[in-house]
């Protein structure tokens, strides 16, 4: 699907020797006026850029306390640098974690301590000057946000926090990415990351339903804004356009079927990824998780459920409940309503896993198991949800629910090597806001490690599907996939899985 | 900006401005890609213009698929078919031959 060359794979992934400068660029393609005049930015980098950075450095390590800490504390113990996918995967030591958030550091120590005003060379400090802007807008955008590195520091260095304030501080100049800045516009002014309008959505939905029809049988229904539903249904819009996205997305509305729970999705709230998020930008962050809380009030639900989306999963996971009141923790009007309207006996939000996790355990859902004997299936655990996230309140448990609802639907499963799942997961390569053609290159090399993992395992193990519960992650393995000499229909949603071996009760037999 | 027989296009090659689009653009477009639009290739792209027509959006891939099948068959209604006459997805390759938008998002 790409004209990029396959890259072999060595039988074990090494460190790999420097390759100084060899990912220097201009970065990706830069955002229009326009589109940062809709979210509120500045439309091209103003002339005082460098004192209005400045001030924005001092309010951001005020407001995230983290951001300071993090910044005072790196001991340059080293630990991180062979930790990031994107330095295995290009070489370039601007790409080892410290080194990245070193760009950060020697901008802060300049201005923010007292070493670095009188002594600036003796620790590393430096000026924001146009080179050190050109080095942060590039590598700032070669960071996908996964935490890996995170994980592997002794003190907890987030490098993701400071790449999200660093992208924060340059939206505030005016210099901004196109891919999620344009996203984010759609999203305020439709609903979604797509710019899906209601009637294409609405259109989309009923062809869905007639293929599940066709196939099975069945009426499955994928209802669309019906009020007094039990559930409000949030996933992420490429479910309605991408592959193999999709067939998650009929998944899901099987599960409903089953569960005989009513559910419905939102037109008005019709995405539940928050790019907002990668731009490390609360105010946006926020205008997007209050689409989904207008429409769980609109809609008078009970339970609001979230689709198959890594970052999506940790804004409703961890953040929805302060910026939102979705949970608990808002104390306007609005959150206590919503507070009050939602079922305190279920989880609020619940992942689309621990619902279909709760109705395997409670033996509500049955399977043929044999549909997926095809199959060597192996799971990605993808960023967001592995270090930014739980389900189905059990330690472990966002590592714990997926496979098991995979080894319900099938018998065939085999785990990757094990120093690259779970909570040392690698990356797919596309996270973060970097899910963009003009980044193809570094998405490529940027899934090596990933990518390696797997070769492993197709060899051992005869695995030849990659299930994940993140848009992002697949649609950059079905872009990334031939890359490496695979199939790029190997990878599925989970529920894709869970899709092809439930069984249905036939409209006759409800 | 960039232009493609006089038209303004985008960073990435997309038509600024839809209703610029003719078939002349098209053949333009994908000799760079070095593709030879053939009549399927010319299926795709009049349903993905008579679909943003009605919709102001393009269809999803499975819409698409579909209503490949029923003009061209089922065994050329599936996505395999469709990337092997646009290498680069028949969503985004698809619409920049179409004159269409980028799909953006997750995708």
């Amino acid at each position: 699907m790409s004209k990029n060359s396959i890259e072999k794979l060595p039988t074990y992934l090494a460190i790999p020797p420097l390759k100084k400068d060899s990912m220097a660029g201009k970065g990706p393609f830069k955002a229009s006026i326009d589109i940062q005049k809709d979210l509120g930015f500045p439309g091209e980098k103003i002339d005082n850029w460098q004192q209005v950075a400045i001030n924005k450095i001092a309010e951001t390590k005020s407001k995230y306390r983290s951001v300071q800490v993090f910044l005072d504390s790196c001991m340059k113990c080293g630990v991180c640098t062979d930790k990031c996918h994107y330095y295995l995967g290009t070489a370039d030591p601007k790409n080892m974690p410290v080194a990245r958030q070193d760009l950060f550091r020697s901008v802060y120590r300049r201005h923010f301590t007292f070493a670095g005003k009188y002594f600036p060379k003796l620790v590393g400090a430096k000026e924001f000057d146009e080179d050190m802007l050109d080095d942060w807008y590039n590598y700032f955008h070669q960071c996908s946000q996964c935490r890996r590195c995170a994980v592997f520091c002794p003190i907890g260095i987030d490098t993701a926090e400071i790449s999200m304030a660093a992208r924060e501080v340059m939206n505030a100049i005016g210099v901004g990415q196109k891919y999620p800045n344009q996203i984010l516009g759609k999203i305020n002014k439709i609903g979604n990351n797509l710019g899906m309008p209601e009637p294409a959505l609405r259109d989309t939905l009923a062809d869905l339903e007639e293929e599940i029809k066709e196939e099975t049988g069945v009426n499955v229904k994928l209802p669309l804004d019906i009020k007094n539903s039990e559930v409000l249904m949030v996933t992420p819009s490429a479910d309605f356009f991408a592959e193999p996205h999709i067939d998650g997305l009929i998944g899901y509305a099987k599960v409903f079927h089953q569960s005989g729970v009513s559910w419905t999705l939102s037109s008005y709230a019709s995405e539940a990824a928050n790019f907002g998020m990668f731009i490390g930008n609360y105010d946006v962050m926020r205008q997007g998780a209050l689409r989904i809380r207008k429409a769980a009030l609109d809609l008078n639900v009970k339970r609001v459920v979230v689709g198959e989306c890594g970052h999506a999963w940790r804004v409703a996971y961890s953040f929805w409940n302060t910026l939102t009141g979705l949970g608990s923790g808002g104390s306007d009007e609005y959150s206590l309503k919503l507070q009050n309207q939602l079922d305190s006996n279920y989880p609020q939000p619940q992942h689309m896993i621990e619902f279909t996790y709760d109705l395997i355990q409670r033996d509500k859902l049955s399977f043929d198991k044999s549909k997926n004997d095809h199959r060597v299936v192996t799971f990605h655990d993808s960023c967001n949800v592995a270090r930014g996230s739980n389900m189905g309140d059990i330690e472990n448990g966002q590592f714990i629910l997926p496979r098991e609802v995979i080894k319900a639907a099938c018998n065939n499963f085999s785990d990757m090597h094990k120093s690259t799942i779970k909570s040392a997961t690698f990356c797919c390569g596309g996270g973060g806001g970097l899910l963009t053609d003009d980044l193809i290159d570094l998405r490529i090399k940027g899934a090596k490690p990933r990518m390696h993992a797997l070769k492993q395992s197709e060899q051992d193990n005869g695995v030849n599907t990659l299930a994940a519960i993140c848009a992002i992650c697949k649609s950059q393995f079905s872009k990334v996939l031939p890359n490496y000499d695979f199939d790029p229909y190997m990878i599925v949603s989970v529920h894709q899985l869970v899709s092809d071996a439930i069984i249905l009760t036939k409209d006759s037999e409800t | 900006m960039a232009e493609i027989l006089g038209a303004e296009v985008d960073e990435e090659g997309y038509l600024l401005n839809v209703s610029d689009w003719n078939v002349e653009i098209a053949n333009a477009m994908s000799q760079e890609d070095g593709i030879n639009l053939s009549t399927e290739h010319w299926e795709v792209i009049n349903f993905l213009q008579a679909y943003y027509k009605e919709y102001e959006f393009a269809p999803a891939v499975r819409v698409l698929t579909k209503a490949i099948a029923k003009k061209l068959g089922n065994d050329k209604g599936n996505s395999r078919y469709l990337y092997s006459l646009f290498p680069y997805g028949p969503a985004k390759q698809g619409c920049r031959f179409a004159g269409l938008p980028k799909p953006t998002g997750c995708v």
